[in-house]
């Protein structure tokens, strides 16, 4: 029974004047919401669905015919896909980690009496709003040769960031890690303030070191809270495209986004990107699934 | 095992000021009970002792060395909280292994082993061991926060009101068997509670904390039979003791408004009582009785029955008064009655500072 869990409406509100019920009012609410997932995720997802089995070109008037499998075996036996997800896999991997250890960090630094504590961690979750694009375009300039900034204060000469293919993909990493490592920081706060303090007392009192009460205590308990910040983290990391895409365009950099974004609009293989969409899809759901079993049991410890 | 004196410590919070000039004296091996009402400054003094608060004036000895600059590590005591402080997500083992576990003091894995079994023996909680502490009650969690502190054989256990979160039965028996702990460990303990009972029946010694002063400090005994001033004597015992204005006329005690009288046997220094001073004369409950023939008369307002005891509440004038008589005292409400009072237990305070005739002049 829905109407069951509902409050009741207050019998003088404008909105019972007007005839509305409870339900009616709901409706009001959900129903536009509904409609919109559906028409914009729901009915996509099915679509593209429905082109992963065909050879459909968006480019071309030539119907679209039923192909099976084929997309999806091919794809899986490319090694060049294979050099995607390798590449994707890495820039994960490095750029997760350094968000991890630069958030949490600067979250311990943070959790504790500090004059202008407020300012200072509104100031730091400053790079967490800017646009994907702006912060490119940015780091672009910071990444400059010749007269970029990092190299001048590093004193590394013409070093070339995002030319070198080496490089390229760390440099990446570092830029989504000055943006994203707010939110990690943001999150482990939250965490680090919900340790009770008796706990620390409690251990002081037990003569335990400040590394033996960081290890047994505040990392089992923020551990649940870090996991979701890994979570999120991971998942859009597996999805990048606006940061690698802006910042350079080495083959070494060519993350999976990049590549289904090209299979799509400038090999336009249709049908066959849409297959690959749906690799990635399944992919994330798996880890996601992974890390989500995870927290549980870190949870339930 | 130690022995704990603070020096005229002061402690204040900004504005606040939570102890003033306290003096405590603690001797090696005993059972002090820390009493005093919600605010008193109970806690802050264990906070300083343990080192997790700084006075802001006066001295903390242990064993005769002053600990000013030492952490609580250094200090080697413990500390029971009312809300346990237990780990979470570690089992009750783990929880009673942590303060033997750190590298720096690490015990060799035998010694932990048999130290948590000890300890879980003797606060009867091996059951529990491989439990997670969320899985536990109250008082399971309680015991062992008490065995963390025991297996680390402490100079000093400190404990904040452990038993207050308990409920009635389990802090009784808990109540013993810390007592029965401390005797057997022989160790020094520093007990805060609110409760009056459980200072009087585990204290080898008394301290009474009234807004950041100590009051009074002595045997439960002292405590009871001889209180320092009316806080105490109002604070300590349940019922509390009766106290009635009045003067002494002719040795007789005669309350001033209520105009009636009673005899009075010393119970003050010599000289200090005289004739028409202002005073408040106090009477434990027990030590007013009914009789056919007593001289004054009242009549019952209330009746408490507790079983082994009755609780009266008699009424003269507009005065009440607390008596407690024994069950079988057949009684009704609003029925006159006549009493007395056991003359030689009678205690004279000053009507203006509220002090004691036998501790002041």
């Amino acid at each position: 029974m829905a109407t069951a869990v509902m409050t009741t409406l207050d019998p003088n509100s404008r909105s019972a004047a007007r005839g509305m019920s409870d339900l009616t009012i709901r409706n009001l609410f959900i129903i536009p919401t509904i409609i919109f997932l559906i028409v914009f995720n729901i009915f996509p997802l099915l679509y593209s669905l429905g082109y992963s089995f065909t050879d459909f070109r968006a480019s071309s008037p030539a119907p679209a015919s039923f192909v099976g499998l084929q997309n999806y075996r091919e794809l899986l036996n490319d090694p060049f896909i294979w050099s995607n997800f390798a590449i994707t896999a890495k820039y994960v991997i490095v750029s997760v980690v350094g968000q991890v250890i630069v958030g949490f960090g600067v979250a311990l630094l943070l959790n504790r009496d500090i004059p202008l504590k407020g300012l200072l961690t509104t100031l730091l979750l400053l790079p967490m709003m800017l646009s994907m694009a702006v912060v490119g375009l940015f780091w672009k300039l910071l990444y400059d040769p010749s007269f970029g900034i990092i190299n001048y204060t590093l004193g590394l000469g013409s070093f070339e960031w995002l030319s070198n293919p080496d490089m390229a993909l760390y440099a990446v990493a570092i830029t989504d890690i000055w943006m994203w490592s707010p939110f990690v920081m943001l999150l482990s706060l939250a965490g680090l303030s919900a340790v009770p303090k008796h706990l620390y007392e409690a251990a002081a009192i037990d003569r335990a070191g400040s590394f033996y009460t960081f290890f047994r205590i505040t990392l089992p308990l923020v551990a649940p809270i870090l996991m979701i910040a890994i979570i999120f983290r991971t998942m859009e990391a597996f999805k990048t495209f606006d940061l690698a895409y802006i910042l350079t365009s080495q083959p070494t950099t060519e993350v999976i986004s990049i590549r289904l974004y090209k299979m799509a609009f400038q090999e336009w293989q249709t049908g066959r990107s849409c297959a690959l969409a749906y690799i990635v899809l399944i992919m994330i759901l798996a880890i996601t699934n992974i890390y989500v079993k995870y927290l549980n049991k870190v949870k339930e410890r | 095992m130690a022995h704990i004196q603070l020096k005229n410590i002061s402690k204040t919070f900004g504005n606040h000021t939570a102890l003033t000039g306290l003096n405590l004296d603690i001797a090696d091996g005993e059972f002090f009970v820390l009493l005093g009402e919600t605010g008193a400054g109970k806690t802050t003094t264990l906070r300083m002792i343990a080192g997790l608060e700084k006075p802001s004036e006066g001295q903390v000895f242990i064993d005769g060395v002053d600990v000013a600059n030492w952490g609580a590590a250094e200090r080697d005591v413990a500390l029971v909280l009312q809300q346990y402080s237990l780990y979470p997500r570690y089992t009750v083992r783990e929880n009673l292994e942590f303060p033997l576990k750190p590298k720096i003091r690490r015990l060799p894995d035998a010694e932990i082993k048999d130290r948590v079994d000890r300890a879980a023996r003797t606060l009867r909680i091996e059951h529990l061991l491989d439990r997670k502490t969320d899985r536990l009650s109250g008082g399971e969690m309680q015991r062992v926060s008490i065995g963390r502190a025991i297996v680390r054989k402490p100079r000093v256990f400190l404990m904040d009101e452990p038993l207050s979160a308990l409920d009635a039965k389990l802090r009784e028996a808990l109540r013993t068997e810390l007592k029965n702990l401390q005797m057997q460990l022989g160790a020094t303990f520093l007990f805060v509670t609110h409760d009056q009972i459980e200072a009087m029946s585990m204290g080898d010694k008394v301290g009474v904390l009234n807004h950041g002063r100590i009051v009074q400090t002595g045997t439960p005994y002292e405590i009871y039979n001889n209180p320092r001033d009316t806080y105490v004597a109002s604070f300590v015992g349940s019922p509390p003791m009766n106290l009635i204005d009045g003067k002494l006329v002719d040795g007789r005690a005669v309350m001033a408004p209520l105009n009636f009288e009673l005899p009075f046997a010393g119970g003050a220094k010599t000289g200090a009582a005289t004739d028409g001073r202002p005073l408040v004369f106090g009477i434990r409950p027990e030590d007013v009785y009914l009789e056919t023939g007593a001289p004054v008369e009242a009549r019952i307002h209330d009746v408490e029955n507790h079983g082994v005891e009755k609780i009266l509440t008699l009424r003269v004038g507009d005065a009440m008064l607390r008596a407690t008589v024994p069950a079988r005292t057949d009684v009704e409400i609003e029925q006159p009655v006549r009493f007395a009072w056991n003359p030689d237990k009678v205690v004279l305070f000053d009507k203006g500072s509220g002090i004691s005739l036998r501790h002041a002049g």
